[in-house]
Order: structure tokens, then sequence, then C-alpha cells
């Protein structure tokens, strides 16, 4: 009975046709959706909608951690100015794809809380609602005030808007306003047809996760295409990616080390972050891994030089940050400022449907890698890391402890490659689609979840091209994180997640 | 203190002592070389398949402002392209990003072309804000890097600052998104003249991918005189300080 209620696939796996998903009525998609969302264990990958001839057709990728499946829902709504019912109420992780939906496609949900935008891209609804008219929350009192930030920033970051409402020195509440980074890039997959194009634009996604989403990317077109990538590509593909989230925690954890003025542990570490960057451009040419993860192939395949390379940096690598790591969460002025501030609490994270990194400081074993793998990581071991008080403290130990984590899966990774049939060819830019298909495609980035959705027309043709960052989550948890702290901790709170904002904004 | 005192010892001496020669990975992709004479037919294929419109289909000329460096052109046609690890690619002058085909194929840095007070005021000490609009933090992340333990522009007197009161220009990065067009122009008039326009990255440059895109909003460069441009996907920190050295005249 239940396959008439939703379609099931794997990640990585068979797209699933469009005309197999059943269309189900809207209050029985809301009772299904939210008897799932209500279990710890599965968490929306995404929720979309998009035009069909009738009017919009919704679809919502539901993860079920336990049995590796992704569940996808459906249901239409005619082009009537009706509204729905909205879910936020029942399961509030479901805010932010709701409040996508409003502003892309001017769908009113009754009764979600607050639809406030989430990125005023080109193609939004409403082209009155723009950022300069945008109504702040705000909050009376004699002894409030309000502080303003950004969308530039002091340092050499990326432009975002938060606004605090102070009671003092203490936050009451944060109010996060982003879009400036949007470029359209959704929209700019399905107007180019030229595989190569695409490749590189999901490499410009988040280029501080230009591995993690070109990936994501190379794995949907290959589930669409029909291609099993031959296992040295996919060893390949994994060894990529926890390079990356290495090279970036070293980096956070340097970031963490200036906000706090320990400059011996930003030095140590910048320095660190450097070495393993530049064994990635050794690899392929760039310290950030673009132009590595390509569809069909590969440009720059593993070679026994490069492996050896690697494994020389990672050693000396894991030792010194080890060393830098245990100095760190042991000096008592770094304790004092990381402990305890900027906690997220395990409720907050289920409620705001965190991911990655942000889940699994508060005890929630969401890893992709462990619950929905994809590439070699079928074949891999994977042991999330936890941490369990969801402190900047716990944000910091966490990538301490990943590092860690990451060199044992690169050391069994190129074992496992240097036993395989090398089989890796040149990329393939011109891989056919299968037609009326729906694809689902997540990889766990250094940030956490990340996830591409395809949908192909009847002659094979991308129509719809869907991505979510893992920052559209967990910018919520980040607001919900610095309620009552001081305003001065807001940027080593900021730092410990260390969210995207092109991600967020596309 | 111990463990400090080893963490010291083994950091060692991270700082590159020669910015302008440091040896970078072979494979790195930086100065183009393209071979003259090239078969018209295979130069307009390499022209279709440049994702980035950066190859010129009659010339075979290569627009570093628009190259993403994929590398793809010189893969499937070594004989006409091939991109060596040179760094220094940074230019004073658009036209100047664009390398011909033959061995003197590139313009290089022009010198006399940057502003006499740039010169003047900023060869000592160059203070910068940095904006980003619609970058995807791969040329901030580098940017970072450039004032680091390694990179340490420092040296001369370069580093970025908190407000753009303090600076004396601007280092803009991504293809300049419609939403944060308006905080550009803001953060421009509030540098103090006389003042200084980096464009950082492919994207800042020509918009690169993101060219043509309705989010995107231009205007902004198209109406200022920029006085470096410094390409790449993102712009290595060698390749931008060494760009800052050559409009400084260091």
């Amino acid at each position: 009975m239940n396959g008439r209620r939703y379609f099931e696939i794997r990640n990585d796996s068979t797209p699933a046709e469009t005309g197999n998903i059943p269309v189900i009525d809207y209050p029985l998609f809301r009772e299904e959706v939210t008897a799932m969302l209500n279990r710890e264990d599965c968490h929306c990958l995404n929720y979309f909608c998009h035009p069909v001839e009738a009017g919009l057709r919704f679809i919502c990728c539901i993860a079920d951690d336990s049995s590796g499946l992704i569940r996808i829902f459906s249901h239409e709504k005619g082009d009537d100015d009706s509204a729905l019912q909205s879910l936020t109420p029942s399961c509030s992780a479901m805010h932010i794809f709701e409040r996508e939906i409003h502003e892309r496609h001017g769908v009113r949900f009754e009764g979600h809380p607050w639809l406030k935008p989430v990125r005023y891209p080109s193609y939004r609804a409403d082209k009155l609602s723009v950022m300069n008219n945008y109504q702040f929350y705000t909050m009376a009192g004699e002894a409030l005030h309000e502080v303003g930030v950004g969308p530039v920033h002091a340092g050499v970051i990326e432009p975002g808007h938060f606004r605090f409402t102070c009671n003092g020195e203490e936050v009451l509440h944060l109010e996060i306003q982003l879009g400036y980074q949007h470029r359209g890039v959704e929209s700019l997959f399905t107007e180019t047809g030229d595989g190569l194009r695409r490749v590189l634009l999901s490499e410009s996604i988040a280029g501080d996760t230009a591995v993690g989403h070109g990936l994501a990317h190379a794995q949907l077109v290959e589930s669409l295409a029909g291609f099993n990538p031959p296992g040295s590509l996919q060893v390949e593909r994994c060894i990529a990616l926890e390079l990356e989230r290495i090279a970036v925690h070293i980096g956070d954890t340097a970031a963490l080390c200036t906000d706090v003025a320990y400059q011996l542990g930003q030095v140590a570490c910048e320095a660190l972050r450097t070495m393993v960057i530049n064994t990635t451009q050794f690899w392929c040419g760039n310290r950030f891994g673009k132009g590595l993860i390509r569809p069909g192939g590969s440009n720059y395949p593993l070679t026994e030089e490069i492996t050896v390379e690697i494994l020389r940096v990672l050693e000396e690598v894991e030792r010194r940050f080890g060393n830098i790591v245990s100095c760190i969460y042991t000096l008592p002025s770094v304790l004092g400022r990381f402990e305890e501030t900027g906690t997220l609490t395990r409720q907050q994270a289920l409620a705001v449907g965190a991911v990655g990194m942000a889940a699994r400081t508060c005890g929630i074993p969401r890893d992709t890698r462990a619950t929905h793998p994809f590439q070699y990581y079928r074949q891999t071991v994977i042991n999330p890391v936890l941490q369990e008080r969801g402190d900047v403290m716990s944000r910091g130990m966490l990538r301490a402890m990943e590092v860690k984590e990451s060199v044992k899966i690169i050391r069994g990774l190129t074992g496992e490659w240097s036993k395989m049939k090398k089989e890796t060819e040149r990329p393939r830019y011109d891989l056919g689609f299968r037609p009326g298909s729906l694809a689902v495609s997540v990889v766990e980035g250094w940030r956490g979840e990340i996830c591409h959705v395809a949908v192909t027309d009847i002659n094979g043709r991308l129509v719809h091209y869907r991505i979510k960052d893992p920052s559209l989550h967990n910018w919520m948890a980040l607001a919900l994180a610095v309620r009552n702290q001081e305003i001065s901790d807001f940027p080593v709170c900021n730092k410990s997640f260390n969210l995207s904002y092109c991600g967020n904004d596309l | 203190m111990r463990k400090e005192l080893r963490i010291l010892s083994d950091h060692g001496l991270q700082y590159v002592p020669d910015l302008r020669n440091q040896p970078v990975s072979e494979r790195f992709r930086g100065r183009p070389v393209i071979t003259a004479g090239g078969a018209p037919s295979r130069i307009k294929a390499a022209a279709a398949l440049c994702p980035a419109g950066a190859i010129d289909k009659h010339s075979g000329s290569l627009d570093l402002g628009k190259c993403v460096f994929c590398n793809e052109c010189a893969l499937n046609f070594p004989e006409i392209f091939r991109f060596t690890n040179d760094y220094r690619i940074a230019a004073s002058k658009r036209e100047d990003l664009v390398v011909k085909p033959g061995n003197n194929g590139s313009p290089g840095f022009d010198g006399k072309a940057v502003r006499q007070e740039v010169r003047r005021l900023f060869k000592r000490s160059l203070k910068l804000r940095q904006v980003s609009a619609g970058g995807d933090n791969s040329c901030e992340m580098e940017l970072n890097a450039a004032g680091n333990v390694n990179f340490d522009m420092g040296r001369y007197g370069i580093e970025f600052v908190a407000s753009p009161r303090h600076a004396d220009g601007i280092v803009i990065t991504g293809p300049v998104s419609e939403n944060m067009a308006e905080a550009l122009e803001i953060t421009y008039k509030a540098t103090p003249s006389p003042k200084v326009i980096i464009l950082c990255g492919t994207d800042a440059i020509s918009g690169g991918l993101f060219a043509g895109s309705p989010a995107i909003k231009r205007d902004f460069i198209e109406k200022h005189h920029v006085d470096l441009f410094v390409p790449g996907n993102p712009a290595h920190p060698l390749t931008f300080i060494n760009g800052l050295m050559d409009m400084l005249g260091i």
C-alpha cells in the first residue's frame, strides 16, 4: 500500500521515473510527511515545486537514515490562488523550504509563522519585495537596542546582513538577512546544454566546497545517464572529498584561534592548511580541487606518485595538527571563550533540521557517508564523529576529531586503490540522460549534506535543477545559538559554524 | 611551554622568501602559451569547446579575463594550447589579459598604464577593503591567504582593513550580483580619494560563467576605471601579490 503514497530510491543509484512518483492529495501528503519527519532518523533533503501544465508539482525528498532509503512524496496544486496548510507548525524544519517555495512561486502557506524571503532571487514571484524595503523583526523596550552588521564585513568574507536586538551586551535575537550573493546558479544549469559548463558551475556553487558540490553534480549526471563509475574513480573521489574536509577543518581551527587572539594556534594551523591544499594543487593544479571532479572519469587520475605525496603530507599534518590541537583545547584562555559559548541544544538542532557538523555536535548522528553512502563509502566503514554539548568547543573538537578520522579514511582508501584495477577514463560531458526522470544526489561535504536534484523531460533534457547546500538548514541554527550570548561572542560563534553565503543564495 | 616550543620548531620558517620566484607545482594553471599557426578548424573547435567563451575562433587568442582555467583546451588541443605554471598574470589594462598565439603572445604587465599617483602614494603602504559581490568564497579565501604566514603580503605594507574609511582602495571578487550592487557602490564612495579598484578573479573581471545571468549587475565595473586585473579561478595568492607589486612598482 505504501508504494502508492511515495516512491523509494537510494542515493547514488537509479533515478525515479517521474511517472512512477505517486501524486497524492495534499492532506494525505501532509499527514505522511509530518509522520515521517517526526522521527529523529528522518529529515527533509529537499522540498520544492516546479510548474507543470495544470499548475505546480511539489516534490519532497525525505531521507530515512535507518534504512538508507530516500522517499519521494509529491502533490499538485492548480494554478489558482488557494493556500496550502503549512507544514511548519508541526515540523519546524520545513520552514525554510516553504519560504523558498513562497518566494519563488508566490504559493501561500496558511499557518506558516514567518514567510521571510530566503534570497531575493531574480525570478522571485513578488518583484516588489526588495532587500531595501524589508521590515526586520523588532522588539520594543527602553533598554533594547539594535546592532546592524554587514553586508560588507570587517573581514574578507562573503556578504550577509546580521541584525541583532540586544539588551546591553546580551543578544536577545539575531535575524540573518541573506541573498546578496544570488547569482542565479540553478537557472544557468538548465539554460545550457553544455555538460562541461554545468560541471564548472557546480564547482562554483560554493568555491570552498568545489569537490563536494562537484561530486554531487557528477553523481547526479551519472545517475541520470546510467553510468557506473569504476571502483578506482570512486575511490579517487572519496579521497578528494576527505582532503577537502581536512583542509577546511584545519583552516577553520586557525580562524577560531584568530577570533580569540591565540596566535600560535592560528599560524600553525594556517601553515598546515597550506600544506594540504598545496597537495590538492599538486594533484589537479588547483588548491580548491577545481578541475578534479568530472562526470564519467577524470582529467587527473590518481597515480602512485600522488598517493605517496598525499600520505607523506598527511602523516606530517596529522602529527603536527595533533600537537597544536592539544595546546588549543587545553589552554584556559581559549577554553574560557569556547566552552558553553553559542550552545545549540539537541532539541533546537532537530527543530531546525540541522545537518552535518551542526547536527553531529549535538549528538545527532547525521552523516550521509554512513547513512546514505555514495561512491566508495559504500564499501568503507564510516564512524560518524559525535559531540554532545553543541557549543563552540564541541564544534572545534569535532573538527579536530574529523581530521583524524579523515586521515584514517584516506589511508584505508589509498590501500584499496593500490590493489585495484585502474579503470579511470577521460571525463564525459556528453552523457545522455534518461527521459522523464527525477534523480537525487546526496554528498557529505565538509559542512554537511549537499543535495542536488534534477528532473528531465520526455526528451531527456534537463528541465529543473535544484541545489541545497547544508547551510540552508544551518543558518537558523546559528541564529538560535547566539541567543542570550554576549554580542562580542558572535564572531567566534559564526566562525564555529562557518556557513556558506553563496551556497544559500545560489 | 614545552609543547608550544615543539610546535614552533615543527612550524619552522613558513615564509616564502621570494614571492617573485616561488616554485609552484607543475600542474598549476597560470599563463597559457598558444602555438602560432594552429589549424583553423582546430582553433574553431577549441573556441566551441571553451565553456567561458574565452577563445577567439578566428585568431585563437585566449582571454584570461574570461578563462576559468578548466584546462579543457589544453587537454583536447595540446598542439595549440598549453598552460604554464607562471603565476604572474595580472595586468594593468583589460586588453593585456588577451594572450595571442606565438612566443611573445603575452603582453605582460604594462607599468606605464598605472596612474602615477598610485605609485607615488601607495608604494610603501596600501590598505585595501575587500568587497565580495557574488564571489564563491574561493577568491576570498585566497585573499585571506595572501596575508597569512606563508605569503605575508604585509611585508610590503599591504593589508586588508576593516573599514572603507581606512582604505586606499577596494578589491572586488565575484561577478557583482544585483543584490550586492548598491552595497558595492556605497563602499566605494566611503573610501577616501585617491583610491584604486582591483578586480580579483575571472568572475569579477568579466562575470565569468555568470556573465549574462539576470541576477548580475555590472554597471559599477563598467563605469569606473580599474587599476588592476587579477585573473584566476580563484586567483592564486602569488598572482594577487605579484600583481600588486607590479602595480606599485615594488
